[in-house]
C-alpha cells in the first residue's frame, strides 16, 4: 500500500479522534462509542459481504461470541480483560471459519447462505439463553472497574480512542483488500464464481479467509461492545439487531469500499437519533426509518451515499450524455 | 417415560400446529418457486394479517373465521401492490437485492406496528379458545382441529388453482421459464404481483385461523417465519406438497422437542434441522433443483 492509500485512513482517524476533545457532551460521547462500534461491525459484514458478494444475515454469531468470549473469561475465569479480548476476537474467527467451511462446502450462496448464517446465530441465541456459563437468561453483569489491565475507562473519550484504533485496522484491512492480490480473488469470486475458478482462483480457500477476517472485525466489536456497557445477554449479543445493523450499515454507506460502512453507520445512527428525537417516545420509528433507507438506497442509490457523491462527481466532470 | 395418551396427544398437537405452519410456508414456498426469491418479510405480513383480525374482532366483534372475507382479499391487494410496485422496481432484478428489500420492507412492516401498537400482546377477547372436541380419550382443542382441516383444505384449493385454472397456468408456465411466458403473450409483472398476493392471502389464512388460539404483538410473525423457513427448506423450494409434508413434520417435531427439551431449547431443535438439510441435501424431500 502507497502513502496514497493510507492517507485517507489517517485523516478520517485524526477527525474522528479529535472530536471527543472537542468538548462533547456524554451524550454524544455516547452515541460516538455505539456508532464506531456499529460501523466496526459493519466493516467486518463489508469484508464478506461487500468484497465477497456472501451476504450473511446473521453476523450475530460472530459479535455475539466476541462479546460473550470476552466477558465469560474475565466474570467466570478471572482473564485480564486484554486477554479476553483477544481470546473473544480468536473464538469469533473460529466461529466464522466453521460456519463457512460448513456452508461454503455445501456449496450455499445467496439467499440459502443468508438463511442458514440467520439460523446458526439464533441456534447461538438459544444456547446462550439456556447456558449456565453466559448466565442464562439474566445475563451477565461486568464489574465496574477502571483501569488498564481492565480495559475500563472512567473517561469515556479515551474508550473512543480504543474503539477508533480498532476501526482503523478494520480500514487498513479492507484498503488492503482494494489493493491486492487477495482482494483482487475475493472481488472475482464475488463477480462470477465459476469464471475465477476457471482461471484458478481457489475460490472456497478465498471465502474461508474472507469469512475468517470478517467474523474477527464482527467479534472485536463485540468485545468492546461488552467492555463498554459492561453488560450482556443472549437477545444483545446474538440478536437480529446487530446482524442488521451490521449489513445496514455497510449498504447504505457504499458497499464494497473500505469507508463505506463508516459513513453508513455514522449517517443511520445520526438519522435514528435525529427521528427518535421528532417522534418523541414512540417506539420503533428510528428502525421505521432505517428500514425505509434500506429500500430506498437499494433502488436509487446501489452504491450508497459515496456512490452517490461519486456519481455526482462525475456528473459535474462530463454534464452532457455522460 | 411419558404415558401413550401424552405422546399422542403432542403428536396430534404438532399435526394440527404443523398445518398452520405448512400453510405460512405454502406462500413462501409459492412465491419462492415463481419468483426464485425469498421473501423476508412474510413473517411481518403474517403479523399484519394477525393485526387485521384482531382489530375486526376488538372494533367490529367480527369474528376470527368470518373476518376471512375481508382478510383475505385485503392481504392479496397488499402483496400484490408491494411486489408490483416495491419489490420488483426496488430490486433492479438482482435476487440479492430481494432479500435486502424484503428485509428492508419486514423491519418498516414490524417497527410501524411497533409504533401504532406498542409492544403490548393482545390477544381475542372470546371463549373459542377453551372448547374442545372429544375424540376417544382425547380432548383436543376445536380451534385447532379447525386449523387442521382449513389448512388441508386451503393446501387443496390452492393446488386447484394452479393446477386447473389459466392463472395457475400462467403461474407455472412464468416459473418454468420467465422468457418463454413473455413470449407467448403472458405478463410475466403481473403474473409475479398474483404470485405474490397469493402467498400473501394464504398468510391471512393462517391468520384467522390461529387467532383464536394464538396472541399478536408486533414481533409474532418473526417467531413463525424461521420456522417457515425451515418448513420450505426441508420440503423443497417451490414444492407445494412438500410445505403441507414439511410443515406437518415440523410441528411434530415442535411438538415433541418441547415435551422432552423444555420449551426454551426446544426450539432448538428445528434451527438444527433447518441447517442439517441446508448442508446436507439443500434441495430438500420434494425439490427437484438446487
Amino acid at each position: 500500500m502507497s502513502a496514497r492509500d493510507l492517507l485517507p485512513v489517517i485523516l478520517v482517524l485524526g477527525v474522528l479522534a479529535a472530536l471527543p476533545f472537542l468538548g462533547l457532551s456524554g451524550t454524544l460521547l455516547n452515541f460516538l462509542v455505539t456508532t464506531l462500534i456499529i460501523a466496526l461491525a459493519g466493516l467486518g459484514w463489508n469484508v464478506l459481504g461487500g468484497f465477497g458478494g456472501q451476504y450473511s444475515f446473521g453476523h450475530a454469531a460472530f459479535f455475539g461470541t466476541g462479546a460473550y468470549a470476552t466477558a465469560v473469561l474475565q466474570v467466570k475465569f478471572g482473564w485480564n480483560a486484554w486477554g479476553a479480548l483477544a481470546a473473544g476476537i480468536g473464538l469469533g474467527t473460529l466461529v466464522g471459519l466453521a460456519i463457512g467451511y460448513l456452508s461454503f462446502r455445501a456449496g450455499l450462496r445467496g439467499s440459502y447462505f443468508a438463511l442458514v448464517t440467520l439460523a446458526f446465530a439464533e441456534v447461538f441465541r438459544i444456547l446462550a439463553n439456556t447456558a449456565d456459563i453466559t448466565g442464562g437468561a439474566a445475563g451477565l453483569l461486568l464489574k465496574l472497574q477502571p483501569g488498564l489491565s481492565t480495559l475500563q475507562f472512567a473517561d469515556r473519550r479515551y474508550f473512543v480512542l480504543l474503539v477508533l484504533a480498532f476501526v482503523g485496522l478494520a480500514l487498513l484491512a479492507s484498503r488492503w483488500l482494494e489493493r491486492s492480490r487477495f482482494g483482487a480473488h475475493l472481488i472475482a469470486v464475488r463477480e462470477n464464481e465459476e469464471a475465477a475458478r476457471a482461471l484458478g482462483v481457489d475460490a472456497l480457500a478465498v471465502k474461508l479467509r474472507a469469512i475468517a477476517l470478517s467474523a474477527a472485525i464482527t467479534a472485536a466489536a463485540g468485545g468492546l461492545y461488552v467492555q463498554y456497557f459492561l453488560y450482556l445477554d443472549a437477545g444483545v449479543a446474538y440478536g437480529t439487531w446487530i446482524s442488521v445493523e451490521a449489513l445496514l450499515a455497510p449498504i447504505v454507506g457504499g458497499i464494497g469500499t473500505a469507508f463505506g460502512p463508516l459513513v453508513g453507520a455514522l449517517a443511520l445512527q445520526g438519522l435514528g437519533e435525529l427521528t427518535k428525537h421528532l417522534a418523541g417516545g414512540i417506539p420503533g420509528v428510528d428502525l421505521v426509518v432505517f428500514g425505509a433507507c434500506l429500500i430506498a438506497v437499494i433502488a436509487f442509490a446501489p452504491q450508497g451515499l459515496l456512490g452517490l457523491r461519486r456519481r455526482a462527481a462525475r456528473g459535474k466532470a462530463a454534464p452532457v450524455g455522460a | 417415560m411419558y404415558a401413550p395418551q401424552i405422546l399422542i396427544e403432542a403428536a396430534l398437537n404438532g399435526l394440527m400446529t404443523g398445518a398452520v405452519y405448512a400453510l405460512i410456508a405454502l406462500g413462501l414456498t409459492l412465491v419462492y418457486g415463481v419468483l426464485h426469491i425469498i421473501n423476508f418479510a412474510h413473517g411481518a405480513l403474517l403479523t399484519c394479517a394477525m393485526f387485521a383480525v384482531w382489530g375486526a374482532f376488538a372494533l367490529f366483534h367480527v369474528d376470527p373465521y368470518w373476518a376471512m372475507i375481508g382478510v383475505v382479499p385485503l392481504m392479496f391487494g397488499a402483496g400484490y401492490g408491494l411486489q408490483r410496485f416495491v419489490i420488483g422496481p426496488a430490486s433492479h432484478g438482482s435476487d440479492n437485492n430481494v432479500l435486502l428489500v424484503t428485509l428492508g420492507l419486514s423491519i418498516v412492516l414490524e417497527n410501524a406496528l411497533l409504533a401504532l401498537f406498542r409492544s403490548d400482546t393482545r390477544a381475542l377477547d372470546s371463549d373459542a379458545a377453551l372448547q374442545v372436541v372429544e375424540l376417544g380419550p382425547l380432548l383436543l382443542s376445536t380451534p385447532r382441529v379447525i386449523g387442521f382441516l382449513a389448512a388441508i383444505a386451503v393446501t387443496g384449493v390452492l393446488w386447484l388453482v394452479l393446477n386447473r385454472t389459466d392463472t395457475g397456468r400462467a403461474i407455472r408456465a412464468v416459473a418454468r421459464e420467465k422468457l418463454g411466458a413473455r413470449l407467448v403473450g403472458i405478463e410475466v409483472d403481473h403474473v409475479y404481483a398474483v404470485t405474490f398476493g397469493l402467498g400473501c392471502a394464504c398468510l391471512a389464512v393462517a391468520a384467522c385461523l390461529l387467532m383464536p388460539t394464538y396472541y399478536v404483538n408486533p414481533r409474532s410473525g418473526a417467531a413463525f417465519v424461521l420456522v417457515a423457513f425451515t418448513i420450505v427448506v426441508l420440503g423443497g423450494m417451490g414444492s407445494i406438497a412438500g410445505a403441507l409434508v414439511g410443515g406437518l413434520i415440523i410441528g411434530v417435531v415442535e411438538s415433541f422437542s418441547g415435551l422432552l427439551l423444555g420449551d426454551s431449547l426446544g426450539q432448538i431443535g428445528i434451527f438444527l434441522i433447518f441447517i442439517l438439510v441446508l448442508l446436507v441435501r439443500p434441495t430438500g424431500l420434494f425439490g427437484a433443483r438446487a
